[in-house]
């Protein structure tokens, strides 16, 4: 992982679909524990059970969220890519990675600071609740995407 | 009711379950024209007959190809088929996609599995006559990178300037560079203009219902909407009424449908 120069994170995090219409005191909070980053095709943003210190609003490129499956190697259960939000497992204890994720090209991404957040969170319930309101809908849709995947529609009729 | 003789020209595997046929008429007889979305049924002597769409181009009738995916008798046997052997045709039959309803309008094509095959001819006709339609997009989802159809001429349309696709796989190995994910992920990031966009839907059906929520999400009305049906057929004329959906025949009535006739009966689940 290669940190880049501080930039205008405000303006990136404004830009992102994901904190569109945060209010500018919140947003003034999130840019304290934000960075901007970027990672080489193949390397890993996320490791499976690695603490979960880090999320990701993933700004250019393509990321394969996979499973190692013993016998069989990486397993890619989904891939995100630019507006995508990688990350969750910060908001929950134990707070460990549950996938890998690893760069399928050049990713560039605004990487925040989980535990940060989370004591921001603790003394400022707003926030708190903006982060949730805003993560429930993501969680809401890869469930359903997992469930339909589930269905396995194009395999052979039994 | 009579099948006429065709002969195999070509057999190609696309995938572990699926090949193409390419068929001939017999001595030279005429050539079944048809129209994109539309289906023959297919008599292998001595075993029986099944509804196959036509996966081929529309301006070469000359070459009538289905695409088949192997999952019964009939099929399997079809599977067997060599060049020189003898198959009866009955068709065409059934409803046609709306390509000149399209006209001047953005066109999205969502197909899932082996919905690419009906849904390919009304590709060809697009592309060939492409200064008519505005945006055109195809969107694909296959079980696995092993399962997408027609991987040659995916990576065509791809390089072509005027057509965007894209694909997704349900699962993948780690060498796939790819989209993972459900079809509908697609739609949800497709870049299109909802309110001149038509949608043609093609896969099993309730991929259909998924990506017509998607769609309509988006701001696709229903009325540009159209869906391809699929059910047991027996006669394909309209008779035998084993393909009954509702108050249609899918073989008659459809397979494609506009999504605003169906919607009321696409969630019940006995019609």
């Amino acid at each position: 992982m290669k940190d880049m120069a501080i930039e205008d994170l405000s303006r990136f995090l404004c830009e992102h679909p994901f904190f569109r219409g945060l209010p500018a005191d919140h947003l003034a909070t999130l840019v304290g524990c934000s960075s901007n980053t970027t990672f080489e095709s193949g390397e890993f943003l996320l490791r499976e059970g690695a603490p979960a210190d880090r999320w990701y609003l993933i700004r250019h490129g393509r990321v394969a969220v996979e499973v190692f499956v013993p016998g069989r190697g990486p397993v890619t259960v989904e891939s995100l890519e630019a507006d995508d939000v990688l990350g969750w497992s910060w908001l929950f204890p134990p707070y460990k990675a549950h996938f890998d994720a690893r760069a399928l090209s050049l990713v560039r991404a605004l990487s925040l600071d989980g535990a940060c957040l989370r004591t921001k969170c603790d003394t400022d319930p707003v926030l708190g609740y903006e982060l949730m309101r805003r993560f429930a809908p993501v969680l809401v849709q890869r469930l359903d995407a997992t469930r339909t995947q589930l269905l396995d529609l194009y395999g052979s009729q039994p | 009711m009579l099948p006429r003789l065709f002969e195999v020209g070509q057999v190609s595997r696309e995938t572990d379950d699926s090949f193409s046929l390419r068929l001939g008429p017999r001595d030279g007889a005429a050539c079944l024209d048809f129209a994109p979305g539309q289906f023959n049924m297919l008599y292998v002597f001595g075993v029986g007959e099944v509804p196959i769409s036509i996966s081929g181009d529309p301006a070469r009738p000359e070459r009538l190809v289905h695409t088949i995916r192997a999952v019964g008798a009939v099929t399997r046997a079809l599977q067997k088929l060599r060049k020189g052997d003898l198959v009866g045709v009955r068709g065409p039959y059934g409803t046609a996609w709306p390509v000149q309803q399209a006209h001047g309008h953005d066109l999205l094509m969502v197909a899932g599995g082996i919905g690419l095959a009906p849904l390919r001819p009304a590709l060809y006709h697009v592309l060939l006559h492409r200064a008519l339609y505005g945006r055109v997009a195809l969107l694909y989802g296959a079980r696995t990178p092993m399962d997408l159809l027609f991987k040659g001429e995916l990576q065509e349309w791809r390089g072509r300037f005027d057509l965007e696709v894209e694909v997704t796989v349900d699962r993948a190995s780690g060498d796939w560079q790819g989209n993972v994910g459900v079809v509908t992920r697609l739609v949800d990031r497709s870049r299109f203009e909802a309110g001149n966009t038509l949608a043609f839907v093609c896969g099993p059906e309730v991929m259909i219902r998924y990506s017509a929520q998607a769609l309509q999400q988006r701001g696709v009305a229903e009325a540009s909407l159209f869906v391809s049906m699929e059910r047991n057929m027996e006669c394909g004329i309209g008779l035998c009424g084993h393909c009954q959906f509702a108050p249609w025949f899918v073989c008659r009535d459809g397979p494609v449908f506009g999504y605003d006739r169906i919607r009321p009966f696409f969630g019940l689940r006995e019609v």
